[in-house]
């Protein structure tokens, strides 16, 4: 039996991910949400934009299911130990980019390391050539010439399994429109095609299709070759890369999560009570605004540095311990970035309290708790989702700053931050080891590009100043 | 005008009040002097001798608050709060944790800070309000929607990308300047040249399409169209009326950055090896030196306050409609 790990982050991404579900299917019964969404689905950027979003959640998620495997038993006692290693769903369904560890670096779909080394022939004689990747090539046995044909011939492969999944993919949504519409499905094969429905569903059937493509060529060629290369320990620059996916959305995600009770609550009281109440307020969110936020982060990891190190017994596994520290850094980032929300919130709330519907309320002898959540916390939620939104892309791209400034995520944990940290010294050597930092940044700017798209789109969508151009 | 600012500066004394006790908390309270004794001697095997060694010479040995060891006023004055938190309001910095010090140091490394820091603001600044105008002119056509698109992508590159990118296309490969360093005088130029234009240009992105806001804002206002129905040609209409207007968020928004220059800029300053307080502040933070870090902290708060105070200064002299009460 494996064992279930339940790390601190992944209990908070499940449950987001289960608000996030059911808040969609709250929206679906309430017009008035489903208006601004609908206008956000319309969009051929966003909507390709949510298509690569949900890729890398589904990634996320897939890395966020951790367990520990079993030992193998040498006893006859019933206890079983486990492994020390923490796994996670992703882990098993990559399987051999894991532990297919060569000894340093390799040039993507490399057969040979990329070093020099002194080699012992068989005869005894040594020479100092390129040695054999252990893993990479392998295939191809000692012929590696005909590496090129390979390649094409897998890519080939690749290309053809994505038209055949796409096709099936356009089937399955026309067959599920047609239900919908109830009119035939080849009509809705050809709206789709022509692109006449609300939802430009050929846009996302194109991004899908795309994605597919690299998801088959992964399945074909990272098998068999290090398609992003390899790292300066051996380990597979795509593996990291995917493992990197959910450190950079968790940190995107929970930051804001975290921060939002307190900016909301605080943000909106501020605004309503007014008086000693506001300016303790906005007091305390000058003060924390003032401190510059990468030494407050600064001075609260080192100090979580301290008591880890203090407390190094009550951590199973350095996951566990990673994880500690990822959370902390996101309720760091938390309080370091709620300031700006709650300022929004505040003004937004001394606005709303003199409009006449909630005057009415008052008059009406409302009580003032239920004035905040019936009637301003639901006038305040456009402002809420667009920050939540808008947020995301910077936190991503600051984690990697910050772990270069060495206050980032734990040095053990993958992430794209510390990818680049561990690979831009490598740039000063000739040739130049090029593959570890462009795939990181590769990643990180597909990332942030669609979630800076789909914010855009969310913000024209939902910001009553912007909706009437 | 003068009892304004003299307000200001009184309501900014609560504020470094509470950051000063935020930071005290942090640094003393959260974590003892002990333990960052032992962080800085190895956490294994350090005999409780050393440990009290290390907090001698550095000054930590003394009480938190209140030395009931001492006489009359050293009940409260040779404490750790008193020595190393409340001097802080009189620039008193002390020494880092290495020795050394800090007034010195931060005096030293001001200036290649402000090199690195002053033309990239203003070259930024130029470079930015040219994109947004451009944008604003033809806004509405392709050109704005493929330059705001443009900008999408460019704001969604890790700025370490573009320090990286440029060390290694415009250093390395084109060896059209030294990769990193910092010299005096007159030296110095062809070391800033690398930083500045990076800097500039990680900036391009998220600069223009804000300031495109800022400009498109005015343009739907109505002396705008006034402006345009007296007959006035669009080029005339944009650089007299749409851009002195829209400079007006523009510049207030630039000078609350003025004061923060002095701190520079942590990510090119490191990348470059130029030997700033950008610079300095890692330095303190991976080295885990404490007092360092507790310095800039408290220093780059007075600065941001002192911005906050000169943005409002700035406000009532760019903007004559706006009275400071």
């Amino acid at each position: 039996m494996i064992k279930p790990v339940i790390l601190w982050t992944d209990m908070l991404i499940f449950l987001l991910t289960a608000v996030v579900v059911m808040f969609i299917f709250y929206a679906r019964s309430k017009p008035h949400i489903r208006a601004p969404w609908q206008r956000v689905f319309t969009g051929k950027v966003a909507s390709a934009s949510v298509v690569v979003l949900l890729a890398f959640v589904l990634v996320g998620l897939l890395d966020s299911l951790h367990f520990r495997l079993p030992l193998a038993s040498n006893g006859d006692n019933d206890e079983i130990h486990y492994a020390g290693e923490v796994m996670s769903a992703l882990d098993t369904l990559v399987g051999p980019l894991r532990t297919q560890v060569e000894k340093t670096y390799s040039a993507p779909f490399a057969a040979h390391l990329f070093a020099r080394e002194t080699i012992k022939l068989a005869d005894g004689s040594q020479i100092r050539d390129y040695p054999r990747l252990l893993y990479g090539a392998r295939s191809l046995g000692d012929a590696v010439d005909g590496k090129t044909r390979d390649i094409l011939l897998r890519s080939l492969l690749a290309f053809a399994e994505m038209l055949l999944a796409s096709a099936l993919i356009l089937l399955l949504i026309a067959y599920w429109l047609a239900r919908r519409h109830e009119r035939p499905v080849r009509v809705l094969i050809q709206d789709i095609l022509q692109d006449k429905l609300t939802i430009p569903w050929r846009t996302v059937l194109f991004m899908l299709s795309l994605l597919l493509l690299l998801l088959f060529l992964a399945i074909n060629l990272a098998g068999a070759y290090h398609v992003l290369g390899t790292d300066k320990v051996g380990q597979d620059v795509f593996y990291l890369t995917l493992k990197s996916i959910r450190t950079g959305l968790v940190i995107g995600t929970l930051t804001t999560l975290i921060m939002l009770p307190f900016a909301i609550f605080m943000g909106i009281v501020a605004g309503y009570a007014r008086g000693w109440i506001d300016d303790v307020v906005q007091y305390i969110y000058t003060t924390l605004n003032s401190i510059p936020g990468v030494l407050l982060i600064a001075a609260a990891i080192l100090m979580l540095q301290v008591f880890i190190a203090n407390h190094s017994d009550s951590f199973e596994t350095t996951v566990e311990r990673a994880d500690i520290r990822l959370l902390f850094l996101c309720i760091i980032l938390g309080i370091t970035s709620w300031t700006g929300l709650c300022r929004l919130l505040r003004g937004e709330s001394l606005k709303l309290r003199e409009a006449e519907y909630i005057q009415a309320a008052v008059s009406f002898g409302v009580a003032h708790r239920k004035i905040i959540t019936r009637h301003i916390l639901p006038n305040v939620m456009h402002v809420v989702l667009i920050t939540v939104v808008l947020d995301f892309s910077g936190l991503v791209l600051a984690e990697a700053v910050l772990s270069y400034v060495g206050v980032g995520v734990d040095p053990t944990m993958n992430s794209w931050g510390n990818m680049i940290n561990g690979a831009r010294l490598e740039m000063a050597r000739e040739p130049v080891v090029w593959w570890s930092l462009l795939a990181a940044f590769l990643f990180m700017f597909i990332l942030v590009l669609a979630a800076n798209l789909f914010s855009d789109a969310v913000r024209d969508a939902f910001d009553p100043r912007t909706r009437d151009r | 005008m003068f009892a304004y600012i003299i307000r200001r500066l009184g309501y900014a004394i609560p504020i470094l009040i509470g950051i000063n006790l935020l930071t005290f908390y942090l640094f003393f309270v959260v974590n003892s002097p002990d333990d960052m004794a032992r962080m800085h001697l190895g956490m294994k095997r350090v005999t409780p001798e050393a440990v009290e060694s290390w907090k001698a010479s550095h000054g930590y040995d003394k009480p938190l608050l209140i030395n009931s060891g001492a006489e009359s006023i050293h009940k409260l004055t040779d404490t750790i709060f008193f020595e190393k938190s409340l001097k802080l309001f009189v620039f008193d910095f002390g020494s880092s944790d290495d020795g050394r010090d800090i007034s010195f140091d931060i005096g030293q490394r001001m200036l290649p800070s402000l090199a690195i820091a002053i033309p990239s603001l203003i070259i930024g600044l130029l470079v930015n309000i040219t994109f947004a105008l451009l944008m604003a002119f033809f806004r509405g056509t392709y050109v704005d929607f493929t330059g705001v698109i443009l900008c999408v992508v460019l704001m969604s590159v890790s700025a370490m990308f573009y320090i990286i990118g440029g060390q290694y296309l415009l250093a390395k490969v084109f060896r059209l300047m030294p990769i990193s360093g910092f010299d005096g005088g007159l030296d110095a130029l062809k070391f800033i040249i690398l930083p500045v234009v990076i800097g500039v240009v990680s900036g391009i992105g998220a600069g223009s399409r804000w300031y495109r806001t800022f400009f498109l804002e005015e343009a739907g206002k109505d002396y705008v169209r006034t402006a345009r129905a007296k007959g006035l040609a669009e080029s005339l209409v944009l650089f007299r009326h749409i851009l002195r207007n829209a400079l007006i968020p523009i510049v207030t928004g630039v000078v609350s950055l003025l004061p923060l220059l002095f701190m520079g800029s942590l990510l090119l300053e490191s990348f470059f090896a130029v030997p700033g307080l950008g610079s300095y502040t890692i330095d303190g933070i991976q080295n885990q030196d404490f007092a360092i870090v507790r310095v800039m902290v408290f220093l780059g708060s007075v600065l941001y306050i002192i911005g906050l105070i000169m943005v409002d200064i700035a406000y009532t002299i760019v903007d004559p409609r706006i009275r400071l009460t």
